[in-house]
């Protein structure tokens, strides 16, 4: 054997002193790797420190911590808060939908052909987002939508006259489920099916009630996984904008609707306050996905 | 067990209601153009016109490009993280999942920023540039679809007795990977190649701030313009987003299901 096959030269790499060997090799270790590291760095990790740097920066390049107490003008409030609750809203409402959804299809002993074509569904829906979502909404339940006539013919319901308009925090929500139900549901159905048999058949051997077993076994299981579910779709709400935007124009001011206001046309007269925007977006959604890494890294115990 | 399963389809009802009222409204909505019949003129109206031939058509051209830089990218870190550096790969799955952290619409305000015509990089001073910059923001926002999908590949097959047997018959490097590893994991690509084209294909935000004639654009444009060819665009765009999830699923049946021997 002259010739050390290519998981022992690693290993003799590592063991071995690091004299001229290595230096040799560096380079060519790091050529696979290299178009990757310097895309990331110019096209991810840069423009995002530009900006949050930015945030930080007066138009003379000095530090201040303005722009950031800048955020704190009611309207800047405003559209962070309705961002937080569309997100939160369609977040919690998409979670609990999406794992009855789930429980149902691989639990309630539904035909087998069901599972498979709402795991397929689901697929597609959780990626029909954007632009094309919001006019299906609109044809909807917009005010010529189909559900809106027919409530209103058939059952004499006019949601519009009792306060319902597609263009409101509620619209938007219901609009924004439509997405975030299908990736619970495809998030979490590998988690209930993480659920042993063994599990259930040992909880009955001892005894315990279909309640019991719900409430001591099965819902600290799937818990974390179902949390960190929760944070991100709110991430996946609170960064999405096309489907507002297409939705309701700019007359709901969430967060990435004025961002795109001031990206287009500095409407805050100060481009060093969108820099604080984007910042406070990054922080939002960073923040939800450090809780998220959290949770599923105590899930994948349990699901291994 | 009776009283679950009435639940059960309680449940599935519900969810089934919600799913399909908007996608037959949407349709009915669509048809409804000539007054008083059902009819196909919007779709006609929107399929024959030449704004919509041109955005779709450069989202397409954007798509195929998006996905030639992502393998281009993805496929070689990939592979090499497996073979010769695994203490990276915590690093980059944490990078490839940055585009679920950062905005998209940040992402591109920093290349607004960054990449302007007075910048060391002037991206944005040529309409070819920008059509660039767009292509490299479209392969970020599908990195991590992208990346997990090579890496699963990878996974079933064995990257390093395929490597060492290449290089025994006196492969170089390009060889082993697009002659060896590539063709190996290409159902894999092929499958994050779907999935980037159903993003990439109606995208709004990035084209809209780079102001490029993409079909995000267009839509929306329609959107605020017009009453019944939305619904229509809504529809083409739910069948093509079904139509690439369909080609991943069947591509899938193809795939490998494990390696003689993991590594």
């Amino acid at each position: 054997m002259t010739d050390l096959s290519l998981s022992d030269q690693t290993i003799a790499g590592k063991t071995a002193p690091p004299s001229e060997a290595r230096a040799l090799r560096l380079p060519t270790q790091w050529l696979g790797v290299a178009p990757f590291f310097i895309f990331a760095i110019m096209f991810l990790i840069l423009p995002t420190l530009y900006l949050m740097l930015g945030a930080f920066q007066n138009n003379d390049g000095e530090f201040t911590l303005e722009n950031i107490a800048a955020l704190a003008q009611p309207s800047i409030v405003a559209a962070y808060w309705i961002s937080i609750k569309v997100s939160l809203a369609s977040a919690l409402i998409g979670a609990f939908a999406g794992l009855a959804i789930a429980i149902a299809i691989v639990r309630g002993g539904l035909p087998n052909w069901i599972r498979s074509a709402t795991l397929t569904f689901s697929g597609v829906a959780s990626n029909f987002a954007g632009v094309p979502l919001a006019f299906a909404f609109l044809a909807t339940l917009g005010r010529l939508g189909l559900a809106t006539v027919l409530l209103n013919t058939v059952f004499g319901l006019n949601i519009y006259a009792h306060g319902f308009n597609i263009l409101s925090f509620w619209g938007l929500t219901l609009t924004y489920i439509y997405f975030q139900i299908p990736l619970m549901v495809v998030i979490i159905t590998p988690a209930i099916d993480g659920l042993k048999k063994e599990w259930g058949e040992a909880a009955a051997t001892l005894g315990a009630t279909t309640t019991q077993y719900w409430r001591m076994v099965v819902i600290p299981v799937i818990w974390p996984s179902f949390l960190g579910t929760v944070i991100l779709l709110f991430a996946n709400a609170f960064g999405a904008i096309a489907t507002a935007y297409a939705l309701t124009g700019s007359s709901l001011n969430i967060v990435p609707i004025l961002l795109y206001a001031q990206i287009r046309g500095d409407v805050l007269h100060n481009p060093h306050l969108g820099y604080a925007i984007a910042f406070g977006m990054i922080v939002i959604t960073g923040l939800a996905n450090v809780f998220y890494i959290w949770f599923r890294t105590r899930s994948e115990r349990w699901l291994k | 067990m009776k009283t679950g399963r009435f639940w059960a389809w309680v449940v599935f009802g519900l969810g089934a209601a919600y799913f399909f009222i908007p996608l037959i409204a949407t349709v009915e909505f669509s048809m409804r153009m000539r007054r008083g019949v059902y009819s196909f003129d919007a779709y006609q109206i929107v399929l024959g016109d030449p704004r919509f031939q041109a955005t779709f058509g450069y989202s397409v051209l954007a798509a195929l490009f998006t996905i030639i830089l992502g393998v281009l990218i993805v496929v070689p870190a990939a592979y090499w993280i497996r073979l010769r550096l695994p203490q990276l790969r915590p690093i980059v799955e944490f990078i490839t999942l940055l585009p679920l952290v950062i905005p998209a619409i940040v992402i591109v305000f920093g290349y607004i920023r960054m990449y302007g015509s007075n910048s060391p990089l002037p991206f944005l001073a040529s309409d070819r540039g920008t059509d660039l910059l767009l292509v490299i923001g479209y392969a970020t926002l599908a990195l991590p679809y992208m990346y997990r999908a090579v890496d699963t590949g990878l996974r079933t097959i064995d990257v390093r007795t395929l490597t060492e047997a290449a290089q025994i018959l006196g492969a170089g490097w390009g060889t082993i990977v697009t002659r060896v590893i590539l063709p190996n994991v290409l159902i894999a690509v092929l499958s994050g190649a779907f999935l980037t084209f159903a993003i990439v294909i109606g995208e709004f935000t990035m084209a809209s701030l780079l102001n490029r004639p993409a079909f995000g654009p267009y839509l929306q444009n329609i959107g605020a313009n017009r009453a019944y060819e939305p619904a229509a665009l809504a529809i083409i765009a739910f069948a093509i987003t079904w139509g690439c999830m369909s080609l991943i699923q069947i591509l899938s049946r193809f795939a490998p299901k494990s390696a003689n021997r993991p590594n």
